[in-house]
């Protein structure tokens, strides 16, 4: 058996075999694997007796529940509307920039995804971003650069100064 | 049972707790639209076009969704409501690829239809289908999904999960990106999907519909140098006549041969003649598995045996019950019997070329394309069966060549290969397989007809979800005296939902059946997935009774005494199970992914 497999049946024994046991199992991981792969969904699929394509489904309706390999620094701009009035689409521009890469894409060394995402609850403090679990509010264009090249030096996200502090 | 009074459109009406506005207002034959609502499936209430309005309250009500309570006042037809159910059509129709004339659906839509009734204007709302990237697929031999003209009223989602237990399509993703997807947004043709087209069967517009061959077929009929043979599956016959405008019920195999001649098909031919003859093939391996069980103890030999005729159900066991492929039956379904043989023995018999022959086939199923297209049913040495039709286009098909359907005289197929017994004909049926097989196999152990008055094994008919049926042998004849006693001990489940039940049974060690007969569609091939639209309940209870009424109706009942069978046996195949009858009639399987 594959480590998936293995990793999968321990989350169904932890969180029982039930529809309900779905979101739990496939946070779970998301948590060991960062993304939900094909083999993943099926032994999903196969642990808790139901389609493979309601596990995809299911997995594909939150934004949280990557169906794609990720990143090591996952960046997700809030698309919604009032950071899309506070200017998200020119920080998705400077962020597409520094990284080479466009919305939905992964760096070739495996270091950045760029995703846009619904309303992080910071409207107020627009535009604003997640990285990993961290929140960044108010960016500019200064901000985005720095951030961006302390990560690419290897700082750690939460020592970066963070805007919300 | 309780009573409800209310008033619809100011009539008074009472009808039982718990119906529907929908319902209410059916039985004062008042008609309210529906796009995601069907008899067969349970309510989704999302497409919000069968809104109805409630004196004294604001909202509108989903007549779909909404049960009936005491002294409600309801206006089906109040400007309120007719600007709503408008409003929603003409957003459905901004997002939709409204090509009505190049669709497959034209003609027969339910969109467009009630597009007509509402007169859906031009320009009314922004078109967004050229904002969209939809996906279409056309990969698979069976069933076309076209993005671009679904609603997302999620009636195949339903279908693939409530009637058939599979969920090969979901809904996934959300708000504008919301869209009917398989596994990973994979091709059909790489997923679970049986090809069954009982989703297709439901679809309201061109979203899902059979990969069709038309064209093709015309084009083989035209040349000059083919010789074109057609066959027509038991279940074709009994619902031909709805799609040209027939009521229910009506038995139109004469008109159904005529007008295939007429089309200019050389060789009119019956499927019922291989179902005949796979009762007698599946019949005999039934027996043999039985003695090997019984008598030798042969480890390698599986009960219960299930039947493998229809290719929905053997596309679902591959993916979900792999280990359960020794328990299938080794005989091929008609359809394929009958490609293998067409090329083979038919086309030595009329001194045809077998490359010189195109084999049409007219089904009421989606799934025989793509079993014709399986790598392995080339038996012949070519491709067995060419090119596979629905009940529905074989109508499209009739209507082309402006034959008028009601008035053509009846006639009779060719012969070979044309000539059926009752028992090929009940194949069409749920319980018919089975009914069919033990008319044979009890006779051939006991020398004796089934003890059923008329031959009508009636405990194995009827449209109940699972059926269990066991028949005690006695006096056997004494080649197979080790059956004395025995009691046959069978299953029937119609719709795939119900197939994993009993699966689930037989895998739980919870049932000790001998014989399992399953069909992937509900109420048999008669409901199949490519059969006239509408198919519900009503309707396929009258296309049972019509096929109960043919085969009643026919001088020979029993498949073993079709004399055409006898002849093939004689002159070609030599005996059941024999060298050539592996050959040419029986198949292997493939474990499949789960997804
Ligand atoms: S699905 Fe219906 S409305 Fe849409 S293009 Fe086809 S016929 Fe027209
Ligand atoms: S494919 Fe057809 S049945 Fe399925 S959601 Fe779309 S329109 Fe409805
Ligand atoms: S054809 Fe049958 S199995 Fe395939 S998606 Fe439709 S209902 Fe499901
Ligand atoms: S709109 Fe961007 S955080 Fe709420
Ligand atoms: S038919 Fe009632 S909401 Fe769709």
């Amino acid at each position: 058996m594959t480590e998936t497999v293995n990793l999968v049946k321990s989350l169904a024994d932890k969180y029982g075999r039930y529809h309900e046991s779905l979101l739990p199992i496939l946070q779970g991981v998301v948590q060991e694997e960062k993304y939900l792969s094909e083999e993943a969904m099926v032994e999903v699929a196969r642990e808790l007796d139901i389609s493979a394509a309601r596990v995809f489904g299911t997995a594909s309706f939150y934004s949280f529940l990557n169906t794609k390999p990720m990143g090591e620094y996952v960046i997700r701009v809030c698309k919604t509307i009032t950071c899309m009035m506070h200017g998200k689409n020119i920080i998705i521009q400077e962020l597409e920039k520094n990284l080479k890469i466009r919305v939905g894409e992964t760096s070739h060394d495996g270091k950045f995804t760029l995703l846009e995402t619904n309303c992080l609850g910071q409207c107020h403090k627009g535009p604003a971003m997640l990285i990993n679990d961290t929140p960044y509010t108010d960016l500019t264009l200064e901000k985005i650069r720095d951030i961006i090249q302390s990560l690419k030096k290897g700082d750690l996200v939460g020592s970066i100064s963070n805007p919300l502090n | 049972m309780n009573r409800v009074n209310l008033n619809i459109d100011s009539i008074q009406v009472s009808v039982a707790q718990g119906t529907t506005l929908l319902n209410a207002a059916k039985e004062l034959k008042i008609k309210i639209p529906t796009l995601c609502h069907h008899e067969d499936l349970c309510v989704a209430g999302n497409c919000r076009v069968c809104v109805v309005e409630q004196v004294g309250s604001d909202r509108l009500l989903p007549a779909c969704a909404t049960p009936v309570s005491e002294g409600m006042e309801i206006r089906t037809n109040s400007l309120k409501v007719r600007n709503a159910r408008k409003t929603v059509i003409d957003l459905l129709v901004s997002e939709h690829r409204a090509d009505c004339t190049r669709c497959f659906k034209n003609g027969n839509c339910e969109l467009q239809q009630l597009s007509s009734e509402y007169l859906i204007g031009e320009d009314s709302y922004i078109d967004l289908v050229s904002l969209k990237e939809y996906t279409i697929d056309y990969f698979s031999p069976s069933i076309i999904k076209d993005d671009s003209k679904c609603i997302r009223c999620q009636r195949c989602v339903r279908t693939c999960d409530e009637l058939q237990a599979i969920g090969a399509l979901t809904v996934a993703y959300k708000g504008e990106d919301m869209k009917i997807s398989s596994f990973f947004e994979k091709p059909m043709y790489e997923v679970i999907c049986t090809n069954c087209g009982q989703c297709v069967n439901r679809c309201p517009t061109g979203a899902l519909v059979e990969h069709n061959y038309i064209d093709e077929v015309w084009a083989a009929i035209s040349n000059p140098n083919k010789h074109v043979v057609v066959q027509t599956a038991p279940a074709v016959r009994i619902a031909l006549g709805e799609a040209l405008g027939m009521p229910p019920g009506n038995i139109v195999t004469g008109k159904m041969v005529g007008a295939l001649r007429r089309m200019g098909f050389n060789s009119v031919l019956d499927t019922d003649f291989t179902a005949d003859l796979t009762i007698i093939e599946e019949g005999n391996e039934l027996l043999q598995r039985l003695k090997s069980v019984l008598v030798d103890k042969n480890p390698d030999v599986h009960l219960p045996m299930t039947t493998s005729c229809s290719p929905g159900w053997v596309k679902y066991i591959e993916h979900m019950y792999p280990d359960y492929l020794p328990n299938l039956s080794t005989a091929k379904s008609p359809q394929q019997m009958f490609g293998a043989l067409a090329k083979t023995y038919y086309a030595k018999k009329m001194n045809i070329e077998p490359e010189d022959m195109v084999s049409v086939s007219v089904m009421p199923c989606t799934a025989k394309k793509y079993e014709a297209n399986r790598p392995e049913m080339h038996s012949s040495g070519y491709k067995d069966v060419d090119l596979v039709l629905t009940t529905r286009e074989l109508a499209k098909m009739i209507q082309q060549a402006g034959i008028g359907f009601e008035s053509l005289e009846n006639e009779e197929f060719d012969s070979f290969m044309g000539v059926s017994s009752g028992a090929g004909v009940i194949f069409g049926a749920t319980g018919g397989v089975m009914e069919a097989a033990l008319r044979t196999a009890y006779e051939v152990v006991t020398g004796r007809e089934v003890p059923f008055k008329g031959l009508n094994i009636t405990p194995v008919r009827g449209m109940d979800e699972v059926k269990e049926a066991t028949i005690k042998i006695e006096d056997a004849l004494p080649e197979w005296d080790f059956l004395n006693g025995v009691e046959l001990k069978t299953c029937i489940a119609h719709g795939l939902a119900n197939a994993k039940i009993v699966m689930d049974k037989v895998k739980n060690g919870e049932a000790s059946y001998h014989f399992i007969e399953i069909m992937a569609c509900p109420g048999g091939c008669l409901g199949g997935g490519g059969q006239p639209i509408p198919t519900n309940a009503a309707i396929r209870q009258q296309r049972s009774d019509a096929i109960y009424r043919e085969d009643t109706g026919k001088p020979i009942r029993k498949s073993h005494e079709n004399p055409e069978i006898i002849k093939l046996y004689k002159e070609f195949l030599k005996k059941p199970l024999g060298h050539k009858s592996h050959e040419l009639l029986h198949t292997s399987y493939t474990e499949r992914n789960r997804y």
